[in-house]
C-alpha cells in the first residue's frame, strides 16, 4: 500500500472500516437515468475521480456514479431511490473543502448539485435571499451589485453557499460579520429518505425565532451527514460606506498576536484581522508579487462610515505602535484592497510553492483569545523543534489559526513528524479550552479529536441525532462520526 | 485648470451572469424577467468621472442613457455610484433596437445641449459588442477621441490617455473637448452603499423623449435583424477501439 494511502487511513484512525464498499445493485444506474435523464448520470472514471476528492490531501475516493439533479424534486426522488437500495449518498457543491468531505469512502452516488443555481426571494428591505447549491459566494455578491447589500462570509475559495452552510464555513470577515451559522436563516433540506424539510418552516425568514429546536443550526456544519442542503436563505448585510486595509510588520510573533488581542479589547470593530508568520509573509510575497517584509505580519481591514473610519484608523494605529508594529499605510482603493486580500487567499498555494512536489496539510485550531498568544508561540516553537515547514496564517480575531504543513508524503519520517505535530497541536488547543477545528469541519481527518473535544456524552448525543435522521448511515458515511 | 463638466453615457444591458436564450421567433433574445444591469464598461467610465470630481478636476458628472423607460434603473444606480444628475433620452418600448448610429446621433444632440468638456463612454456594450458609439460620436462632434483608455490624466486644456492596443500601450495627448471610451483596466468601480442609494433617489433624473431632443422624428434604423440562432448543441464524442476503426469511421463520415 502506498504511503499516502497509509496516511489517509491513519488520519481516519480506522475505527470501523470506513472504507468498506458494496457494489451498486444491478440496474441501479438505469433507475438513476430514469429520474434525471441519461446526460445527467455518469459512471465515467474521469468524472467519478473528479468528484472523489476536494482540495485536501485525503486520497481520492471516487463514488460509483455521479448524478446532476436540476430540481429539488429530482433530489428527493434520487435520495428515495438510494435509500430504498441502501446506497450511500454524497452531496457535492464545488469540491473546495479541506477535510475530505466529498470523498466517497464507501462508494455510492455523488449528487453534484451545481446545476441547481437559482437565486430567489431577494428582499432588499428584509436583507435576505435564498440560493441553491450552484450559487457561489462570488456569484451572489456579483448579483447583489448595485443593491447596497452583500454576503460577507468569505472563506477564500469561491465556494458554493450551500456547501459553506454544510461545513459551517467562516473566513476573514467572521470577526465582524460572523460565520455561516448566524447568517443562515432557513434551509431546505432533502432528508436521506427523500422527505423535504424546511428547517425554519417553508417560506419563512424572520430575523429571529424561538419556535422549537433550532434545526437550522443543526444542519449548518453537518457536513452532508444529515441531509442535502438544496437551498439556503441567507442574511445579507449593508455594504460599508468606507473601507481601508493595511499590512503591518512586527518584531516577534508574540507582539503581533498581543496587538490583535489589544485591538479587540479596545472594542475596535475591526472587519478583518489576519496574522501571517514570517515564513507565510515571505511565501505570499514571492507568490503574489506584493511587497511584504519577511516578518510576523498583521493584515487589517476596517469598515465604517466616512467619519467613523478615521476614528478607527487612529485607534488602530496607536495600538499597533504600542506593540512595535511598522507604520500603517492605509489602502482605500478597492483594487488595492482586493490585491492585498487576494494575496492572503493564495496562502495555500503560496505555501505549496515553498516546496514544489510536496503535499499540504492544513490545521485549523481555534482557541479563546486570551490563550491565543501562548498557543501560537508554543506552536511556533514546536514547528521549529520538529524541523517542519509549516507557515502559519490565521483569523486571529477569532482565535483561529492555520499551520499549512508542507511535506513529502513519500518520506515516512517526515510524515510521521507531521502527524505527531498535528496531534500535539490539536491537544494543545483542546487543553486551552478551544476546538480542533474552527471552520474547516471534521470530515475524514479529525474524528478521533472530536471524541476528546466533546467527551463521550457529546459524541453519544451526536450519534443519537445521526441515528434518528439517518438510521442506515447512508448520508456521507465515514465523515464526522 | 477650471473644473470640467463630464458627460458619461451608460447602457442598460442583460447582466453578464445570465445565460442568454434566443426568444421564440428568432428575432431577438429573451429579455422579459431577465436580470439587467449597468454595462460593465459604462460602470468603469462612470467611476473614472466620479473620481475626477472627487479629486476636484471635474465640477459636475452628468450621466445619460438612450433607451426605454426601464433604463431609469441603471441611471438610478449611476446616481448612487456618484453621478450628480441623470438624463434619460427616452424611446417608446417595442420599437426597433437602437444601435451605435442612433445612440451617437442622440448623444451628439445632448452634448450640444449640455456642453461638457469631456465625454466618457464604455468601450463597448456586452450585448452587441459593437465598440462603435464612442468613435461615431467623436466623428459627429469633430472632437478628439481616445478609445480603449486604460489610464487617464487631465492637463491644462487637454487629457493624456494611455490606450490598450493589440500591439501594446499607446499614450496620446488630446486637446479638450474629447470623447474617451473606457477599457477594463482603467479602474475598479466602487459598489453602491445603502446610504448612497437612498441619496440617489433625490437626485434629478430628467426624462427627455428622443424626438424632442432631435427636434425631428428619428431616422429609421438601417439594420434589420434577419435571424438569431443558438449555436448547434454539442455532440457527444465517440470512442473507437483501435486505429483501424478510427480510419473506418473517418472514411464513412467523408472526412478522408
Amino acid at each position: 500500500m502506498s504511503m499516502r494511502r497509509v496516511l489517509g487511513l491513519r488520519w481516519a484512525l480506522g475505527r470501523r472500516s470506513c472504507c468498506s464498499k458494496s457494489p451498486l445493485p444491478p440496474d441501479f444506474v438505469e433507475d438513476l437515468r430514469a429520474v434525471v435523464g441519461a446526460p445527467n448520470v455518469s459512471t465515467a472514471m474521469a468524472v467519478r475521480q473528479q468528484h472523489g476528492h476536494d482540495e485536501s490531501m485525503h486520497v481520492c475516493a471516487p463514488p460509483d456514479a455521479v448524478v446532476w439533479p436540476h430540481a429539488v424534486g429530482q433530489v428527493q426522488e434520487l435520495a428515495a431511490l438510494c435509500y430504498r437500495y441502501r446506497v450511500p449518498m454524497v452531496p457535492f457543491g464545488t469540491g473546495t473543502g479541506l477535510e475530505g468531505g466529498v470523498n466517497a469512502v464507501q462508494g455510492g452516488v455523488c449528487f453534484d448539485l451545481s446545476r441547481m443555481d437559482a437565486i430567489a426571494e431577494l428582499s432588499l428591505e428584509d436583507f435576505s435571499v435564498s440560493v441553491e447549491p450552484g450559487v457561489t459566494r462570488k456569484a451572489l455578491n456579483s448579483y447583489l451589485r448595485g443593491t447596497g447589500l452583500w454576503f460577507p462570509v468569505d472563506p477564500g475559495a469561491d465556494a458554493s453557499l450551500c456547501g459553506m452552510a454544510a461545513t459551517g464555513a467562516s473566513g476573514t470577515n467572521a470577526v465582524r460579520y460572523g460565520t455561516m451559522r448566524p447568517n443562515v436563516l432557513n434551509l431546505r433540506v432533502v432528508l436521506p429518505d427523500g422527505r423535504l424539510l424546511h428547517t425554519a418552516g417553508a417560506g419563512r425568514q424572520p430575523r429571529k425565532r424561538a419556535a422549537g429546536y433550532d434545526l437550522t443550526s443543526l444542519f449548518v456544519g453537518s457536513e452532508g451527514t444529515l441531509g442535502f442542503l438544496t437551498q439556503a436563505t441567507l442574511r445579507l448585510h449593508p455594504l460599508p460606506e468606507a473601507s481601508a486595509a493595511a499590512a503591518t510588520a512586527f518584531p516577534t510573533v508574540q507582539a503581533a498576536v498581543n496587538c490583535t488581542v489589544q485591538v479587540l479589547q479596545a472594542a475596535v470593530p475591526v472587519a478583518r484581522i489576519e496574522f501571517l508568520d514570517e515564513v507565510m509573509a515571505g511565501a505570499c510575497s514571492s507568490f503574489s508579487s506584493v511587497e511584504l517584509p519577511v516578518a510576523p505580519t498583521l493584515l487589517l481591514e476596517l469598515h465604517s462610515s466616512r467619519h467613523g473610519l478615521a476614528e478607527q484608523q487612529q485607534q488602530t494605529e496607536e495600538i499597533v505602535q504600542l506593540n512595535g508594529g511598522s507604520s500603517l499605510t492605509w489602502a482605500e482603493d478597492l483594487g488595492e484592497r482586493e490585491r492585498l486580500w487576494a494575496m492572503r487567499h493564495c496562502a495555500w498555494y503560496a505555501a505549496l510553492a515553498l516546496r514544489p512536489g510536496c503535499q499540504g496539510y492544513c490545521t485549523d485550531v481555534c482557541v479563546p483569545i486570551s490563550r491565543l498568544p501562548d498557543v501560537v508561540v508554543e506552536t511556533k516553537r514546536d514547528l521549529q523543534d520538529s524541523g517542519l515547514t509549516g507557515p502559519m496564517v490565521g483569523h486571529v480575531g477569532d482565535g483561529n489559526f492555520h499551520c499549512i504543513l508542507i511535506f513529502d508524503t513519500q518520506d515516512a519520517d517526515e510524515a510521521q513528524r507531521v502527524h505527531a505535530f498535528t496531534e500535539r497541536l490539536g491537544r494543545r488547543a483542546l487543553a486551552a479550552g478551544g476546538t480542533c477545528t474552527g471552520e474547516h469541519g471534521v470530515g475524514l481527518g479529525k474524528r478521533a479529536l472530536l471524541l476528546e473535544e466533546l467527551g463521550q456524552e457529546g459524541l453519544d448525543t451526536l450519534r443519537c441525532i445521526k441515528a434518528a435522521l439517518d438510521p442506515h448511515n447512508l448520508m456521507n458515511p465515514g465523515k464526522v462520526l | 485648470m477650471a473644473p470640467l463638466k463630464v458627460l458619461v453615457g451608460v447602457k442598460r444591458v442583460i447582466d453578464f451572469a445570465v445565460k442568454v436564450r434566443v426568444a421564440p421567433g428568432g428575432q431577438g433574445v429573451q429579455e422579459q424577467g431577465v436580470k439587467h444591469s449597468l454595462n460593465p464598461f459604462c460602470e468603469i467610465a462612470l467611476e473614472e468621472a466620479v473620481r475626477l470630481r472627487e479629486k476636484g478636476d471635474a465640477a459636475e458628472v452628468v450621466v445619460a442613457s438612450v433607451g426605454t423607460r426601464q433604463s431609469q434603473e441603471v441611471l438610478r444606480t449611476a446616481l448612487a455610484l456618484g453621478a450628480d444628475r441623470a438624463v434619460l433620452v427616452e424611446v417608446p418600448p417595442g420599437g426597433p433596437a437602437l444601435g451605435p448610429r442612433e445612440v451617437a446621433a442622440a448623444l451628439s444632440r445632448l452634448v450640444a445641449r449640455e456642453s461638457p468638456h469631456l465625454v466618457l463612454l464604455g468601450k463597448q456594450a456586452i450585448d452587441d459588442d459593437c465598440n462603435q458609439t464612442g468613435q461615431l460620436l467623436a466623428a459627429a462632434l469633430d472632437w478628439a477621441q481616445g478609445t480603449f483608455v486604460s489610464r487617464l490624466a487631465l492637463e491644462a486644456g487637454a487629457v493624456r490617455v494611455q490606450r490598450e492596443l493589440d500591439g501594446g500601450l499607446e499614450t496620446l495627448r488630446l486637446r479638450l473637448p474629447a470623447v474617451l471610451s473606457a477599457d477594463l483596466r482603467l479602474n475598479q468601480p466602487r459598489y453602491a452603499s445603502l446610504p448612497s442609494i437612498m441619496k440617489a433617489k433625490k437626485k434629478p433624473l430628467e426624462l427627455l423623449p428622443l424626438p424632442e431632443l432631435l427636434g425631428c422624428p428619428p431616422a429609421p434604423p438601417r439594420l434589420r435583424v434577419l435571424r438569431l440562432e443558438e449555436p448547434p448543441g454539442r455532440q457527444g464524442g465517440q470512442r473507437v477501439e483501435n486505429v483501424a476503426a478510427l480510419l473506418e469511421r473517418l472514411a464513412a463520415a467523408g472526412r478522408i
